[in-house]
């Protein structure tokens, strides 16, 4: 290594401890603010069935509702499951807000990364000369 | 390569134990757990057939990851695994990011063990009808075996590392043959048990629901790459690595078709979408108190290997991070007589446990396949990256991979895909993540590279690299 090397400087405990915290705010705050505002999950519709008394009105062969018997299931406890579905219409503009975002964040990244990559070299092997 | 950690004056590292063996039952002990839960959820998002064309669109993607990441990690053999290639070839905030992803990917895939180990338990209390002394239904909670299977996990790790993925070599392979035993007791030639014709319907969402059972489909797999995080623990890296990661693979692509075959051949796609066990439920039908049992205990080993794999690959990356000083140096410390990272493996468990402890199950694991996820899209321009600074002939290759660079443009192709997948229903989670990793990034960038020593984060024996970095 060349002298010159840049010297960081050394960390307190309570400065350990501030970043610790900070981070774990942060896991906290991006993984559970979803969940606990409600809008984590996929939106969900439901099929439109006249008879939700029967197998037969729920559209289930007799293998299916053999199938569903041996779970423990009746037609009325087994209906919320038939008649549910996803809901996956979506909106364009949503999407393409999505997309910039994943990619201007890599794009963030790597050219953060290059410049202090830059740095790592110029330490390693000395700065170009060519 | 192998770096140390000073305690007392005293040089100590991680020990080079493993072999291709263990190598082999950290990626598919990880993963294997997938077939026992979690992989069905694609099934809900589009039926069985999408969740069948999902599980073979996952299995190429990830069978590029493993192409990808057996030729970087057998050169880059370091704790971190992937971490450790993005310090020598993209840069440190890369890096970073990268440490971050492997730990939310493997932490929450342990919350998920323990939820699913913790369900399991209370059903089967359930069907045992146990009473208590007045003639009461005793009710079993699974919170507390979620919280003892972290804590237990966490305590072996602690111990020592050869002891932990011996224990997964065993579970990992009774949980394997546990999967086989039952795929020949539905006699799969004979059609008297498996009744496919009856029970698949199309397409229930039509192709965009295939797309959709993507976002589930990564769980066959998810994991896989963790092979590498050991890097710095295997006698020979360059061969361990690529053959145990391979086989594994090959084992899951298996293990994953017969996992499908059995259980959309027994259940209603609406009923499989949202089980929580869903081969326990596959043993049910068979009328066999032996097969339930098990079942019951592949189950179990399955969640137990994967949990502790992950711990395995969590802390790691978490200390490989604190070494660098990228996160706080306090995390950085081996222990002085097991050699692991007890400091990183104690860390985590508080975070395992709490969103095991209150976060639903399809949650848990959108966060855990989202973070695998960013991971995967870093390997594609990540591999493009070390071929050009260091073309072939340059360095010493543990293996090169085949079709370079055809391998990292699928895998881009089939992470955009899955992105798309994730947004289908579950846009939010992944818009919170995004903000999380662009706020963290700030904060790396602004703050805590300072205290980052720039020419120790390159510490290959390679040449300067090539071209414009």
């Amino acid at each position: 290594m060349s002298n010159g090397d840049y010297i960081p400087p050394r960390q307190s405990a309570l400065g350990q401890f501030f970043d610790s915290v900070f981070l774990l705010a942060l896991v906290f705050a991006a993984l559970f603010a979803p969940i606990y505002l409600g809008l984590a999950g996929g939106g969900k519709t439901e099929l439109a069935i006249a008879d939700k008394t029967t197998w037969t009105g729920l559209g289930q062969n007799p293998v299916m509702q053999a199938a569903w018997e041996k779970l423990g299931y009746t037609p009325e406890t087994a209906a919320p499951l038939i008649v549910s579905r996803f809901d996956y219409s979506f909106d364009l503009i949503a999407l393409g807000v999505t997309a910039l975002v994943v990619i201007g964040y890599f794009l963030l990244v790597v050219a953060f990364s290059k410049s202090e990559y830059r740095e790592v070299i110029a330490e390693r092997f000395g700065r170009k000369t060519d | 390569m192998s770096q140390t950690t000073t305690i007392h004056g005293e040089k100590i590292s991680l020990l080079r134990v493993l072999g291709p063996g263990h190598v082999w039952a950290l990626g598919v002990g990880i993963v294997l757990v997938g077939e026992y839960m979690g992989w069905n959820f694609s099934v809900g998002k589009g039926g069985a057939i999408a969740a069948l064309i999902a599980c073979w669109v996952a299995g190429l993607l990830y069978t590029c990851v493993a192409m990808i990441d057996s030729e970087v990690t057998s050169t880059v053999a370091a704790a971190g695994g992937q971490y450790a290639q993005a310090k020598h070839i993209v840069g440190p905030l890369m890096a970073f990011n990268v440490g971050l992803f492997l730990v939310f990917a493997y932490t929450m895939l342990e919350a998920a063990n323990a939820i699913t180990l913790g369900y399991l338990v209370q059903t089967v209390g359930g069907m045992a009808g146990m009473t208590d002394a007045a003639g009461e239904a005793l009710v079993l909670h699974d919170k507390p075996f979620i919280v003892l299977t972290i804590m237990f996990l966490a305590w072996l790790n602690y111990r020592g590392v050869y002891a932990t993925l011996t224990f997964n070599l065993v579970i990992t392979a009774i949980a394997f043959i546990a999967i086989i035993i039952l795929f020949f007791a539905v006699k799969p030639w004979t059609g008297e048990v498996l009744k496919h014709n009856e029970l698949l319907t199309g397409l229930p969402y039509d192709w965009i629901g295939v797309i959709a059972a993507l976002h589930f489909g990564l769980w066959y797999y998810l994991g896989i790459e963790g092979t590498c995080q050991a890097a710095e623990e295997v006698r020979s890296p360059a061969r361990s690595l690529p053959l145990g990661t391979m086989t594994g693979i090959m084992t899951l692509l298996i293990a994953a078709t017969m996992t499908w075959y059995i259980c959309a051949g027994l259940m209603p796609w609406e009923y499989l979408g949202q089980a929580v066990t869903p081969l326990f439920d596959a043993a049910r039908f068979m009328d066999s108190m032996p097969l339930m049992v098990l079942l019951f205990i592949g189950t179990i080993f399955s969640t137990l290997a994967s949990a502790n794999g992950c711990i395995n690959d969590a802390s790691r990356a978490w200390f490989s991070m604190a070494r660098d000083r990228y996160l706080p140096q306090w995390f950085g410390a081996v222990h002085p007589k097991y050699r692991t990272p007890y400091r990183a493996i104690v860390f985590l468990v508080p975070v395992a446990v709490l969103f095991a402890y209150y976060a639903p199950l399809d949650q848990v694991i959108t966060f855990s396949i989202l973070s695998g996820l960013l991971g995967y899209t870093f390997m594609t321009f990540n591999v493009i990256m070390f071929r050009r600074k260091w073309p072939l002939g340059t360095i010493q290759r543990g293996y090169v991979h085949p079709m370079h660079p055809l391998p990292a443009l699928v895998l881009l192709v089939l992470c955009g895909a899955t992105y798309f997948a994730v947004f289908l229903g579950y846009g939010t989670q992944l818009m919170a993540m995004m903000l999380f990793f662009f706020i963290a990034s700030l904060w790396f960038h602004f703050h805590r590279y300072r205290y980052v020593r720039r020419g120790d984060q390159f510490s290959m024996p390679w040449p300067r690299p090539q071209g414009d970095y």
